[in-house]
Formats: structure tokens, C-alpha cells, sequence
């Protein structure tokens, strides 16, 4: 098993903010705007987009939820693990509300398909982007782009993006492993 | 990756305190499910469940039913009163036939102690137990601790009376196994005529007088009078019971903690709890209701994750 850094953490806070400006291009105020992060990980970056978004740019109150999509999945039965629950937090309605959700990584796209379902429980969003630190490109099972991306990244089948974060796993980076 | 020790739930002797924790953190999951505007999950879309209940049932049949939908599962459910049971139809032939049908999940109740354990010896399916005569009943003792871990913290190291006819309670019988698989101490109270004999064997206390038993606890758990299977006295008369072990808000009142009221229903109002009880702020019996649904989906939803495709 190898590893190279695709990202460092100077590299990881840069993109951070370029995808926050991006957002207050198409938001301005986030009055009408729901932040979901999709469980597990893309939780940490949904927190650091809020927390850059708040202190940095001041943009008061900014509504965060978290999705879990597990119960959702297409893959149930299907994988031999068993899909383990997250917890979902979204103490409001997303009724005509503009939803960004916001992941780690976006591979082939089964798990964005899965919160589009998942997020229906909760009302009709009037719209519905994506926000994504890594897109690996060309390895798409469906029909399913990111709006805002930090970084497009060619990576074959048997290689695996890990996206490290400071508060969870002791550094902010993003890994490239060979199995 | 965690998962069920089991393949069937057939009682809680059958599972391990892991196990318990497992359902538990997925049953707080389905909570938040069954509290959202849209209360469904597609989870188990290709999985059918057949229930079949050869005894009567409301609250835990309705509760199965509902935690079926809610995961998207097809759900066929029979009576035995309806059925060609009635015709003279063994338990093995009844269930291979609805088999047949492609169903994969099976949850039974029935009359004989064993009946669950016989037919996951014998048939072809995950087979959850609701119930088998005065043997076991896990899902109504998981959901009894689920709501005892909400309302207190956690189960470990709390103190829980069952007060009642232990003698003919399944209900008894798997909270005892699950309580002290998590830590509690358990003491059982009732008149010493609906008293196992060597319950003590269980390494539960037997307490029988009533306001000893309530001074001591964190939790009561009143069990149902069961009039249809007190085949003789077993008191001798309603009154008389509900005098010595009927609990009444004065009682309550008088104790010098505020403890948990549980019931696992159907209440028989004014025999083992007065109305004012039921209905106060200690009681979480309708709690239960709505913890019964989630715990029952965990337990489904963690079986049908096994079920091999």
C-alpha cells in the first residue's frame, strides 16, 4: 500500500475559501439556503465551510444540517457489510428552500442519488447543488456532476481518495492510496 | 464491520449485550426516521415479511406491521383464526407454504413455548419471535430498555421492579435476560401463587410486599393481569390483588423518589394501575408505543441485512 499527498493542508485551506467565495457568488445571503452535509464525512467539511463562511466573510446564521443516506442506499444486501447509521440532524424543512449538499468526495455518484431521495422526507427543495472537495473524474455511474468542486482528480479503480481532517484525524490533507 | 450475532431473534437468551447495543444506536436512527415529515425508509423494498400471529394481538402486531412499512418491506399478515390451521394444518406445512410464496422473514406468535426456536430449526427463513406462550417475548423487553436508556441514561446499574403475574409473563422473562445482560438489578414482586418456583435461579430478588419493592426501585414495570390464562384462582379476588399490588397515585405520592411507571399493555385499568397513574407524568407506557416501532425496525432492518441474496 502507497500513498501520495494530493492535497496539503495549506492546499486544503485555500480551496476552502475559493469554494466559500463561490458559494456567497450564488447565495449571497444564505437567507433562503440550507448547508447539508452528507454523513460521515463530508459532516467536517460541511462544518468548516459554515464555520469559514461565518467568521471570515461574516454571513450571520447559516442553517446547517447533516443527512445520513444509509437506509437509502441501493447496496443493501448487496455488499457484504452490513451499512452502519449515521445520524441525520435537520431540525427544520427544506420546503422551496435552496439545499447545497456538500460531501468529501464524489465518486460514482450512488450516494448523491441516495440523498436525493433521502431529502424528499424532509419537503420540496426548490433547488438542489453539490458541493464536493475531490471529484474523481470519469468513474461516474450516473448522470450526476458536482456544482461547486475543490479539486478533479484522475484516480483508477483500486486507488482510494482519503480526505484527512484536522479535528477527526489529526491533519487537514487529502491522500491518494494504492491498495 | 458490526453485526447481529444472530440469524433469528428468538429470545434474548439467544443474544449478547453487543447485540443489544447494535440495535439499540440503529433503533435511534429509526427514531428520527419515524419523526420526520416523511416517516419511510426504502431499506428492505426487496424484502417480503410474513406475520403470523396463532394468538391474539393488537399493539404488537399493529407495531410489527407498521415498522414493515416504514422500511418499505411487502408485509402479508394472517390470524390463525382465519387460516386452515383451524383445519388441522401443522406448523411446519403453514409456514413452508407461505414460504414458498418467496417470503424472507418470518415473525411469529404462538401459544407453545419453543415454537419460534422449532421452526428456525426447520424452516427456511429469519423468524423473529413475538411472543411464544410464557417463554420469551425480546422485542417488547428491547423496547422495554430502549425506553429506560431514553428516560434514564442508561440501563447499567439502575434498579427495576416487575411487578405482577411473573408466573404466565413472557414479558418477565426476556427483561429479566436483558436487564441483567445490561447491568441492572432486577427484583420481581407479586403475589407468591403467580411466582415461578427457583425464579431466584434467575439471580433475580423476590420481593412481596409492594411498597418495599417501589421504595427501591428506579423502574416498575406493571405487568397485565392475564385473565385468559389464569385457568384457576390464582387470587382470591380482583379486588384483593389490586389492594395489595395495584399501584395508585397515593402510593406514588408517598414514596420519596419520583420512580418510572412501564407497562407493557394492554392496561387493565384499575387492577394493576389505577387511571390517574397511567395517565401522569411518571408513566411512560405510551412512550414504549412509539419506541416499540423503532426497536422493531432496528431488529428487522439488522436481520434482513443477513438475509443472503
Amino acid at each position: 500500500m502507497s500513498q501520495k499527498v494530493l492535497l496539503t493542508s495549506k492546499e486544503v485551506h485555500i480551496i476552502l475559501h475559493r469554494l466559500a467565495c463561490q458559494l456567497i457568488e450564488n447565495h449571497l445571503d444564505f437567507s433562503n439556503t440550507i448547508l447539508i452535509g452528507l454523513q460521515p464525512r463530508g459532516k467536517f467539511l460541511a462544518e468548516r465551510i459554515k464555520q469559514i463562511l461565518e467568521t471570515e466573510y461574516k454571513v450571520p446564521a447559516i442553517q446547517l444540517g447533516f443527512l445520513d443516506i444509509t437506509f437509502f442506499r441501493d447496496d443493501f444486501r448487496k455488499s457484504d457489510k452490513l451499512l452502519e447509521a449515521n445520524k441525520t440532524q435537520i431540525d427544520f424543512l427544506v420546503e422551496d428552500k435552496k439545499v447545497v449538499f456538500i460531501d468529501d468526495v464524489l465518486y460514482t455518484g450512488r450516494s448523491i442519488n441516495a440523498a436525493l431521495t433521502a431529502i424528499q422526507s424532509f419537503g420540496r427543495p426548490s433547488e438542489v447543488e453539490l458541493l464536493t472537495l475531490i471529484d474523481r473524474r470519469f468513474s461516474r455511474h450516473l448522470p450526476i456532476q458536482p456544482d461547486y468542486r475543490g479539486r478533479q482528480v484522475d484516480a483508477i479503480n483500486n486507488e482510494k481518495v482519503l480526505v484527512k481532517w484536522l479535528e477527526n484525524d489529526g491533519e487537514d490533507a487529502v491522500y491518494l492510496v494504492t491498495k | 464491520m458490526k453485526e447481529l450475532s444472530v440469524n433469528h431473534l428468538i429470545g434474548i437468551k439467544h443474544i449478547t449485550k453487543q447485540d443489544i447495543d447494535l440495535i439499540f444506536e440503529t433503533a435511534d436512527q429509526f427514531k428520527e426516521v419515524i419523526n420526520r415529515p416523511i416517516k419511510k425508509v426504502p431499506s428492505l423494498r426487496d424484502v417480503t415479511i410474513a406475520n403470523i400471529f396463532f394468538e391474539n394481538s393488537t399493539r404488537t402486531k399493529l407495531s410489527f406491521e407498521l415498522a414493515q412499512k416504514r422500511l418499505s418491506a411487502d408485509v402479508i399478515s394472517f390470524s390463525a383464526a382465519q387460516s386452515s390451521v383451524k383445519k388441522g394444518e401443522t406448523l411446519i406445512d403453514t409456514v413452508n407454504n407461505i414460504l414458498s410464496m418467496k417470503v424472507d422473514m418470518v415473525v411469529m406468535r404462538h401459544s407453545s413455548p419453543g415454537a419460534a426456536h422449532f421452526l428456525s430449526q426447520n424452516v427456511k427463513a429469519s423468524i423473529v419471535n413475538a411472543g411464544d406462550g410464557a417463554h420469551e417475548h425480546p422485542t417488547q423487553a428491547l423496547l422495554d430498555s430502549f425506553t429506560i436508556r431514553e428516560k434514564l441514561g442508561d440501563v447499567g446499574g439502575k434498579k427495576i421492579v416487575i411487578v405482577g403475574d411473573i408466573l404466565h409473563s413472557r414479558v418477565a422473562l426476556s427483561n429479566i435476560f436483558a436487564l441483567q445482560m445490561q447491568g441492572a438489578e432486577v427484583k420481581v414482586c407479586g403475589p407468591k401463587t403467580l411466582m415461578p418456583k427457583h425464579i431466584e435461579s434467575l439471580g433475580v430478588k423476590v420481593e412481596s410486599n409492594l411498597r418495599k419493592a417501589l421504595e427501591w426501585c428506579d423502574v416498575a414495570n406493571m405487568l397485565r393481569v392475564q385473565n385468559e390464562r389464569l385457568d384457576v384462582s390464582y387470587f382470591p379476588t380482583t379486588r384483593e390483588y389490586t389492594q395489595q399490588y395495584g399501584v395508585t397515585k397515593e402510593l406514588l405520592d408517598s414514596l420519596n423518589k419520583e420512580i418510572v411507571i412501564m407497562h407493557p399493555g394492554p392496561i387493565n385499568r384499575g387492577v394493576e394501575i389505577t387511571s390517574d397513574v397511567a395517565d401522569s407524568q411518571q408513566s411512560v407506557i405510551l412512550d414504549q408505543v412509539e419506541n416499540g416501532v423503532a426497536v422493531r425496525m432496528a431488529v428487522i432492518y439488522l436481520l434482513a441485512s443477513k438475509i443472503k441474496q
